[in-house]
């Protein structure tokens, strides 16, 4: 009780006399970055997520082979989730007497789509609109690809088994689809109440019902519990996470970059609490001995610094949190504009990132510091000469980096990001370290050769010694965080929105019969104007991993589960596609050929938990063969070429019966010619990705613009690691001027002295720094994003010349106030 | 052993000598004192400069630990105790005045005599600290930073702050060392008064013949043995 209250008395007195200040400051930084980023990416991420959402037309979908049951669409209207239900089945649309095609038809009923919108228009390939409702009553929306193989256009008079439509509007895109195309056939839409009437479902008839449901997350989790164990063994849940692979990567990158930027914000003001606690215990080993004269102990000097500690923690917890979640709301505000997409209100959970962040920063990086002081040996106060205790080792920043890091990690959950970011940074602290010794030694043979200023600023950098390698590694770090939000952010944005070029493919053509290719690909070629490349395919099903039927496996992973129960589509390839890169296992060459190998997605391959050397055994078209696994791959799904998660090696499939599969980019003003190109390859399937490729592009856009608005949190810490850099030798500085002010010395000498050693330092750390942000920019684009990173030619000029500026502008700047003090006050300091 | 207090002497070496390393190898800085002070004495630690006296001044108040020989405050054998033990002796028999003054710069005059006081945890603190700071003349400054203090107004502050825990014995390494005659005067006057008042033993070290006249008694170190 004694000691508390002693703690937090003289605690108040330290805040007062500014002691704290820098600590404090560092860690509110910190708190305040890692809560405002927090809450602003929980929100972002949950606006893309809408996004998402968009595509599937609902927030949850429920899809069955049965009829879903009704209760269900109550329970959810009780929940306060809007629902609507959709039916999708294939079956022959007739036109006239002889045109007949195989279409999906799509009943839909009111409210459809929940999320996203249905695009129509008047016209095939004509200028599309959000259209307005679903289809009426006996009235149809058919897919250009419909029309085309029907040889009709907007207006005639369609039959579905009893019942007679009439096309209205063509359909041009619909939420909902599923990217992989499952089902091949051009889609009909039509409303749900017809469908009963067209008589064409009979048992066995391959049909999807679905029940579609929109609403708050709260609500949305609430009716997955309740229903989930009640849905049956046939029934599935989809939600924004089945959207599709492509939105997937685009969601998953954008928030490994929010992330990024909050987990170097928390490493930073760890740093620059680190060095304000360090220069404190200094300031207070006086302060130490001076009680320990008057009869503190150890434990009482133990527990008065850690409840110090305690209330540091509290303090700035609160303080972190409250102007975390102001922040976020300035953020937010002004990112509505830019983003476009209104924020979903924010959730308090970032809040005990906040208490989390606070506690690892102080406890791991100020505790050690302060827990040194009470070795302080009391004789100081007769010999100030006496070396102070050790202050933090080499073990305690260690425990205290491992904290960090598993804050981080738990927070973050990706461990090679992590890994990343921590490892470079420590890895430049200590090169900024090495450097630094050097620079020091190379300092002291330097003396005598420039100007008085220079000589007296270099002979500072290798008296201070161990001072002046804090610094450098204060300031590298800060510069290399400048660095990398300036020149390597912009190049990192840039790299991920050249991951879809403007002339990415937007349209896939399937169901290509091999021997009309040469015709086709020349009309693409010369009408189109577009660059094709084609892949064969057949479409065959896993029927047993090594020798055991699929079904007698235990398979528990959705991603497994579903590929084992759908066909999927298989291509075989000499060459590896450039949005493929082997993970595991390898390649076959070129020319290979013999025995038929197979290489697998990685996720599907995780889902299935087959390795490399594993077999498959697949049947297409009735007919069964076996392959072992040689490689896996990491697809890149947003490259939107054609992506598979199975491949063979060339021979063996040749000989089934295939199609191809190909991929091509339309200019906009060339869409109307792909009306002629289905009226001439009437067999072609055509699917429009532009509406997809359009949504990845306003993700990948918008959390661009996102994460510049983060990144200035990051910035914020980057300055404090800088600010408490040049404090540390603040208090030599002002007694050395003092001392020298009074010796004769005048204050332009004095601060020309201080700006080059200050410039000095800037201009090594500059250059550390330089280096170290075009080697965590490169690990990050290729390890981490996936992404090509071109080094920006500017980085190392830009990193010389900032560091030695801004080093130099604000250490003389830091250190002028103390220059121009009167000597007589600072040498009168107790 | 018998108790030293009965017989008035709080403060007794024995065999006392303290050797350092240096790059010369073993340094013999003070070797084999024996010295006995009585309670309410005043006795001034004289010598050279580099003679011991600071070393001595170190040993008798337990700030350090002596290499030979034995040091009782107190009654209280000081190489028995460990640093803990001889810190809470410290904080209830013994004061200091430093050549430096050694207030704490981030508080007020009022703040630093209550230090004691409230590392003893006390709940008279401010009280009490504000009667001592009136007898030492300073009750105009108790809000005064030291570096709003002259030089004598800090070590006026420091002995408050010395007394104000009511010591047996105060410790004071060159206590006007840094101050002109009229401060240093004034400074003494406080010492020998509060010294006769509360009957508080006095060791100090000093180099001003004047200071080391006025004590009961003056103890001459040369090259770390007592001058007989
Ligand atoms: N830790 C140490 N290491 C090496 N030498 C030391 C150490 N402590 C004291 N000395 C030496 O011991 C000798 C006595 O020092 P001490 O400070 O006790 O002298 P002093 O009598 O107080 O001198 P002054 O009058 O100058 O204050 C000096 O020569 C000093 O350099
Ligand atoms: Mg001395």
């Amino acid at each position: 009780m004694k000691t508390l209250a002693w703690a937090l008395r003289s605690l108040a007195r330290d805040l007062r006399a500014g002691e704290l200040t820098v600590l404090v400051a560092a860690v509110v930084v910190a708190v305040t970055a890692i809560t405002a980023v927090g809450f602003f990416t929980d929100r972002v991420a949950r606006a893309i997520r809408q996004q998402a959402s968009a595509v599937l037309a609902a927030d949850l979908v429920i899809r069955s082979p049965e009829p879903v049951a009704r209760v269900f669409l109550d329970e959810a209207h009780a929940l306060g989730l809007r629902t609507a239900e959709a039916i999708a089945f294939p079956s022959v649309v007739l036109a006239g007497d002889e045109a007949s095609s195989l279409a999906t038809i799509e009943g839909v009923g009111a409210g459809y789509p929940l999320r996203g919108e249905i695009r129509v228009s008047t016209q095939m390939f004509g200028t599309t609109t959000v259209a307005d409702g679903v289809p009426a009553r006996g009235e149809a929306w058919a897919e250009p690809g419909l029309l085309g193989q029907l040889g009709v256009d907007v207006g005639a008079a369609v039959q579905v088994g009893t019942r007679t439509l009439v096309i209205t509007r063509v359909l041009e895109y619909q939420p909902d689809q599923n990217p992989g195309f499952a089902n091949l056939a051009p889609s009909l839409l039509v409303n749900i109440d017809d469908v009963a009437e067209m008589d064409v479902i009979r048992p066995g008839s391959r049909v999807t019902f679905r029940q579609l449901y929109a609403g708050e997350e709260a609500a949305l989790a609430g009716f997955r519990a309740r229903v989930g164990p009640r849905l049956g063994s046939e029934a599935a849940f989809r939600d924004q996470k089945d959207a599709g692979e492509q939105i997937n990567a685009a969601i998953d990158r954008a928030q490994g970059f929010l992330t990024l930027a909050s987990l170097v914000t928390v490493v930073l003001a760890a740093v620059a609490t680190a060095m304000a606690a360090r220069l404190y215990a200094l300031r207070h080993l006086d302060t130490v001995a001076l009680m320990k004269s008057m009869g503190a102990t150890q434990v009482f000097i133990e527990r008065s610094s850690l409840a110090q500690l305690i209330a540091i923690v509290l303090g700035t917890s609160l303080a972190g949190s409250v102007l975390g979640y102001a922040a976020q709301g300035v953020l937010a505000r002004l990112s509505v504009g830019l983003l476009q997409i209104e924020l979903p209100p924010s959730t308090v959970t970032p809040a005990w990132l906040g208490v989390l962040t606070s506690t690892t920063v102080v406890i791991g990086f100020a505790l050690p510091h302060l827990w040194a002081l009470k070795r302080t040996p009391p004789l100081r106060v007769l010999r100030h000469d006496l070396p102070p205790p050790a202050l933090a080792t080499g073990v305690t920043y260690a425990i205290a980096l491992g904290a960090l890091f598993g804050m981080i990690y738990a927070i973050v959950r990706d461990l090679k990001l992590v890994g990343v970011v921590v490892g470079g940074l420590l890895a430049l602290a200590c090169l900024a370290g090495l450097a630094g010794f050097g620079l020091v030694r190379l300092a002291a043979r330097f003396r005598g050769v420039a100007g008085v200023a220079w000589r007296y600023g270099i002979a500072n950098i290798s008296r201070r010694g161990g001072e002046s390698v804090i610094q450098i590694v204060g300031f590298g770090l800060g510069l290399m965080v400048l660095l990398l939000l300036t020149v390597v952010r912009t190049d990192l944005l840039a790299a991920w929105q050249r991951t879809i070029p403007p002339d990415a493919p937007n349209y896939f053509l399937i169901n290509i019969d091999p021997p009309s290719w040469p015709a086709l690909r020349k009309f693409i070629e010369g009408e189109l104007g577009g660059r094709p490349s084609a892949l064969p395919f057949i479409r065959g099903r896993l029927i047993a991993i090594g020798g055991i039927p699929v079904q007698d496996l235990a398979i528990t992973d959705p991603q497994g589960l579903s590929f084992i129960r759908r066909e999927q589509n298989i291509t075989w390839t000499a060459e590896l596609p450039a949005s493929n890169a082997v993970r595991a296992g390898t390649w076959w060459g070129a020319g290979h050929r013999g025995e038929p190998q197979v290489s697998l997605e990685e996720g599907v391959a995780r889902g299935l938990g087959v390795s490399v050397g594993d077999t498959l055994t697949f049947n297409v078209g009735g007919e069964e063969f076996t392959a072992p696994v040689t490689s896996i791959r990491h697809v890149q799904w947003d490259s939107f070429a054609p992506n598979f998660y199975l491949m063979l090696s060339p021979g063996l499939a040749e000989e089934l019966p295939q199609t191809y599969i190909a991929s091509f980019y339309v200019a906009p003003e060339k869409r109307r010619l792909l009306n002629s190109l289905v009226r001439q390859f009437p067999g072609v399937t055509v699917f429009d990705l532009e509406a997809i490729l359009a949504q990845v592009r306003m993700i990948v856009d918008r959390a661009s613009a996102a994460v510049q608005y983060v990144f200035l949190f990051t910035l914020l810490a980057g300055v404090m690691v800088l600010l408490a850099a040049v404090q540390v030798t603040r208090d030599e500085r002002r007694f050395e001027s003092a001392i020298l002010r009074a010796l004769g010395a005048d204050r332009r000498t004095i601060l020309q002295g201080v700006a080059a050693e200050f410039t000095t330092l800037g201009a090594l750390a500059g250059a550390l720094a330089a280096f170290g942000a075009t080697a965590i920019g490169l690990v990050l684009a290729e390890r981490v994003f996936d992404l090509e990173f071109r080094i920006s030619p500017w980085l190392w000029p830009a990193g010389l010349l900032f560091g030695s500026a801004l080093v130099g502008l604000t250490g003389t700047l830091a250190t002028r106030k103390a220059v121009n003090e009167s000597p007589v006050v600072t040498l009168r300091e107790a | 052993m018998q108790d030293r207090k009965l017989d008035g002497i709080v403060l007794r070496t024995q065999g006392l000598g303290k050797q350092v390393s240096s790059p010369e190898g073993q340094l013999t800085i003070l070797d084999d004192v024996d010295l006995e002070i009585r309670a309410g004495e005043s006795v001034a630690l004289v010598g050279p400069s580099g003679a011991g006296k600071t070393t001595l001044l170190a040993l008798l108040a337990g700030l350090d630990q002596p290499s030979r020989g034995q040091v009782w405050l107190c009654g209280e054998d000081l190489t028995t105790l460990d640093e803990d033990g001889r810190a809470r002796l410290r904080g209830r028999r013994v004061g200091f005045v430093f050549q430096s003054f050694h207030l704490v710069p981030s508080l007020t005059a009022l703040e630093n005599v209550m230090l004691p006081l409230e590392l003893a945890g006390r709940a008279d603190a401010a009280v009490r600290a504000r009667e001592v700071l009136d007898a030492v003349g300073l009750t105009s400054r108790l809000s005064h930073y030291p570096k709003q203090l002259s030089g004598g107004e800090k070590q006026r502050v420091a002995i408050a702050r010395a007394f104000v825990t009511r010591p047996e014995v105060l410790f004071a390494d060159e206590p006007t060392g840094n101050l002109d005659t009229a401060s240093g005067e004034r400074v003494a006057d406080l010492l020998f008064g509060l010294n006769r008042q509360a009957r508080t033993t006095l060791v100090l070290v000093t180099h001003e013949r004047d200071l080391a006249r006025r004590c009961d008694r003056v103890i001459e170190i040369v090259a770390g043995r007592l001058v007989t």
